[in-house]
């Protein structure tokens, strides 16, 4: 299991470390300013902060130290004229997905659409044109838990780090085979209820889109309308909500390191008021794939509650499995699931969560 | 030549901030100024595409200017210029 936990928090950048057993405080950058992601380089231990300054716009810093120095990088920017519609210039408004590639470079995903590339750890960003001048983009693409399209996830393909794919809210899931060169459409077996088709081609709303580390064809995503699974690189979904729920809406979702069919999902209430169901905190797994789905509540709150959990807020390491709360709990499990222990009830809103060496 | 001023609030982020006179005869030229000054300041203050940021407001003698994407709004040699940010937020 990794013993660091990082936070992207709607008031800074935290760092859990847990030594003899217990999660203490190990950082806390940028008080007072969101963090919209907070990530740790699997290949180089970087940490990496997304800042979302309400004043002065999205910035990006690194660090080399776990966070005692950070340098500020150039954010990923959009060229001069580019438009996210006609008439609507295109600015990065927020950073919604980083993820080392290796060979292939460092990738950030960005509010209003844009993805980018840095062959230089972080110090310039190219927009990935191929993606950007997409035909679907400007007529297909739309806001979906943003005002704009976002781009929220970044699945790189260890066996071949030019094999990628994102998901975005709302276009669906797309695929390269060649580093961004070209991309294919992978939407089919979704369903997007919202749609007056909802088979449509493109305009689907994958919340947040994860593959198995064992077997990273085997992809899962949260989707608005369902949680859905692909076993072949997403060349075609399949639906494995529970049909009565709980397993069903929500916006997280997290597979094991260790087992392809086994992955955890925090159920909400659907998109009209975005709580915790019937006021009690769940995390559903299942441990065949999405046949069957186990509720696991001990030591959750389970009256008067109101936390959901974010779509980068759900992580798992081992037997260990991790969650922030919209509400600024974070909970740890030591058991997959089976038995939930607090770290902290009194965080700011939580974005995001990782697990790092 | 116009004097330039600062919301505190950017100090955080570059320390050395203060006061400073300068050259150029528009907005644009002015932040190009404070830019070579304070690099990276002006992405603070602008996005990439040279509108002014939301949440930032600049006051010439004590008006907000008008034109927020193109900068175009006048100022006297003997003005002052302050930049700051919008309360906002919570």
């Amino acid at each position: 299991m990794k013993s660091t936990l990082l936070l992207g928090t709607r008031k800074g950048f935290v760092a859990y470390r847990q030594l003899n057993g217990k999660w203490e405080m190990e950082n806390l950058s940028f008080e007072g300013v969101p963090v919209s992601i907070a990530y740790a380089d699997p290949l180089k231990g970087t940490w990496w902060a997304c800042l979302d300054h309400g004043h002065w716009g999205v910035k990006l810093h690194r660090s080399n130290d776990r966070g005692r120095n950070w340098e500020e990088m150039t954010a990923p920017a959009y060229p001069e004229g580019e438009e996210v519609k006609d008439g609507i210039p295109a600015t990065t408004r927020y950073i919604w997905s980083i993820a080392q590639g290796g060979a292939s470079g460092l990738w950030v995903g960005t509010d209003p659409g844009g993805l980018f590339i840095s062959k230089d750890e972080g110090s310039s960003f190219q927009l990935i044109g191929s993606l950007w001048n997409h035909p679907s983009r400007k007529e297909g693409w739309m806001g979906g838990g943003r005002d704009q399209p976002g781009i929220h996830s970044i699945v790189i393909d260890p066996r071949d780090e030019d094999h990628i794919h994102i998901a975005i809210s709302c276009a669906g899931v797309f695929e390269t085979i060649d580093a961004g060169g070209s991309w294919e459409v992978r939407n089919s077996g979704l369903r997007a209820d919202f749609l007056p088709d909802p088979t449509s081609n493109i305009g689907h709303d994958p919340h947040i889109l994860v593959a198995a580390p064992t077997n990273p064809d085997v992809l899962w995503q949260q989707n608005h309308c369902g949680i859905f699974r692909s076993t072949d690189a997403a060349k075609s979904w399949q639906d494995v909500s529970q049909a009565q729920g709980p397993a069903r809406f929500g916006f997280a979702i997290a597979v094991a390191d260790d087992n392809p069919d086994q992955a955890w999902v925090a159920p909400a209430n659907s998109d009209v008021t975005r709580t915790a169901i019937h006021g009690s905190l769940c995390i559903c797994r299942t441990d065949d794939g999405g046949k069957t789905w186990k509720e696991l509540r001990k030591g959750l709150p389970q009256q008067h509650c109101f936390d959901i959990v974010y779509r980068h807020a759900l992580a798992c390491s081992g037997n260990t499995v991790a969650f922030g709360s919209t509400t600024g709990n974070l909970f740890f499990s030591p058991d997959r699931g089976e038995s939930w222990q607090v770290i902290n009830n009194y965080l700011p809103m939580i974005y995001s969560v990782q697990f790092a060496d | 030549m116009p004097t330039i001023k600062f919301t505190y609030a950017l100090k955080r982020y570059f320390p050395q901030l203060k006061d400073m006179a300068a050259n150029g005869n528009t907005l644009p030229e002015i932040l190009f100024e404070i830019e070579s000054t304070y690099p990276g300041l002006s992405s603070y203050v602008l996005d990439e595409q040279g509108s002014l940021r939301k949440h930032v407001n600049i006051f010439i003698d004590g008006t907000m200017i008008k034109d927020r994407t193109a900068l175009s709004d006048p100022f006297a040699s003997n003005s002052e210029i302050y930049i700051m940010q919008a309360l906002s937020g919570g």
